[in-house]
Order: structure tokens, then sequence, then C-alpha cells
């Protein structure tokens, strides 16, 4: 089920858990309010991630957190740190991509 | 359901309670029951629910470091495996299967133990060790890993498991 939301004065696609359906309607300032509505204070440590986070989406690659543990952009304890409610499934949200499904 | 979503993440808190908190017993060595108490509570970590795991009896050999790397998955008596019990008493038997199960699982991106234990220390999970399966099978703290901690009675493991919304699973 796809739904239309309004950020700041732009309409996107979401599905019914609140994550775009197309990666090309994202801006910053749709991260930035989406980052609001999960009461994540934005820095530019969490920018990096989420730039990282669609980089990788961009050329396919499944993302899991041992895999951003690996990458060098940030440990798996500053993730957990940066989104405390669920790092993957929130900073997926925020970067405007799929919620990811791996288990990992 | 409606077209529209006012924030999509409140549908669950609205009359459902979610759970808080998830408290883990891990009482078996066998490397599939390790894996499977590993991924419900990083599981319940990804989600943002609070995961603590209680090694006790032979779930100790999962956080000993000497051991760790070198659990097996059960060939006898383990139905699902599909080998006849004779031959999955064979040697190597054990050894065989495990390391095919291995393999499949690093395709997944599934880490070995040790590294699973580091991933989940630092996600927050609480790693405890039984006291009193400490001292049947006279292991001492050293032998255990160092993200372990604590140790604890099963009384400890209870008075932290207070509080609305948590659940309790044994493996």
């Amino acid at each position: 089920m796809v739904v239309e939301k309004i950020y700041g004065e732009v309409c996107v696609t979401c599905n019914e858990q609140g994550y775009l359906t197309d990666l090309n309607q994202w801006t910053k300032d749709i991260g930035l309010e989406i980052a609001k509505e999960e009461g994540i204070e934005m820095t530019d440590k969490h920018w990096e991630v989420i730039d990282y986070l669609r980089d990788q989406c961009k050329k396919q690659v499944p993302l899991s957190i041992r895999k951003i543990g690996k990458s060098g952009v940030v440990s798996i304890k500053e993730f957990y740190q940066l989104f405390p409610k669920g790092p993957l499934k929130i900073s997926s949200r925020i970067a405007g991509i799929p919620k990811p499904v791996s288990c990992i | 359901m409606e077209n529209t979503i006012t924030n999509p993440t409140a549908e669950k808190t609205e009359d459902k309670k979610p759970i808080k908190k998830m408290m883990l017993i891990l009482s078996k060595a066998t490397i599939d029951n390790v894996y499977a108490c590993f991924i419900l509570a990083n599981g319940a970590r990804m989600e943002g629910i609070e995961s603590e795991i209680f090694f006790t009896f032979f779930g100790l050999e999962a956080i000993q470091k000497k051991k760790l790397e070198h659990l097996h998955v059960a060939t006898v008596g383990n139905p699902g495996m599909h080998i006849p019990t004779l031959l999955g008493g064979l040697p190597g038997m054990e050894a065989l299967a495990t390391k095919m199960m291995k393999s499949e699982m690093e395709k997944l991106d599934i880490p070995p133990v040790g590294e699973f234990l580091e991933i989940l220390a630092a996600s927050g999970t609480k790693l405890w060790a039984c006291k009193l399966a400490m001292d049947m099978f006279h292991i001492e703290k050293e032998h255990l890993i160092d993200d372990l901690d604590g140790v604890l009675t099963v009384g400890d493991f209870y008075t932290r498991a207070q509080g609305d919304n948590t659940q309790l699973m044994f493996i």
C-alpha cells in the first residue's frame, strides 16, 4: 500500500511503514523532517551515515548492521548511539531507502 | 485501514503495547540453538528493544574463549538433520555438518560466534553467565569472554527482568 505524505511543501510517496518508495524523491530537507518524526537531532555524523546508506542502496548492496560496522563509516556501537531506537530501520527511513530485510 | 497516516511509527503504540525487553536464557551449546538465541537478541536491539542473555548449563560454551568457535550442530538425535542415527554417530559427521552449516551462514552474512558476540555487546545486549552452572562445570571468569557483563544467580536475572512488557525465553 502506498500513501502520499507531505514534508515541508513536497509531496512524496511512502509505504505503510513510512519508508519512501522512490529514492529519487528524497532531499536532505525531507530526511530532516523524517528525522524529526523519529525524534533524532541530526549531526554531521548522522548525515555521514545517511550518505553511506544511500550510496550503498544505489549500488544495490543489501544492508546489514554487520556490514555497516565494517564499513569504516561508523562502528556498531556508535551506530546504536546515533539511532538508539533501531539503527538500521530508522536510518534507512531517514535516508529515504527501503527498510532493510536483514536480521543481522 | 485508512489511506493516510499522520505518524507512521505511532500505530504500534496506540493500543498495542510493544515489547520493551527480551530476556533470553541459553542452555544449549549446539550451534543452531546458539545462533537462534543470538539472532533473537540482536533482532530485538535492531528494533530498539532491550535484550539480555543468560548463559547457563551448556550455553556457557558459547561464551568460553577456547570453545566458542568450536561449537557443533548435533547430527545424532536431531530429526531435522535427516541423517540416520547410526550414520550421524560416525567420526567426523558432526564436523562435516557443522562446516556445511557455517559456510551457508557466511553466505547470508551471519557472523561467526565470536564476532556475533562482539556485535551483541556493541549493540547493548547484556551478556550474563550463570553462577551455578559455572560452579558446576568449574569455569572461572577468566575463561569467559571479555565482553561479559557479569555473573548472576537466577534470582539476579529475574530481578533484571522486572518491568512491563518484558518477555522471557528459554532456548
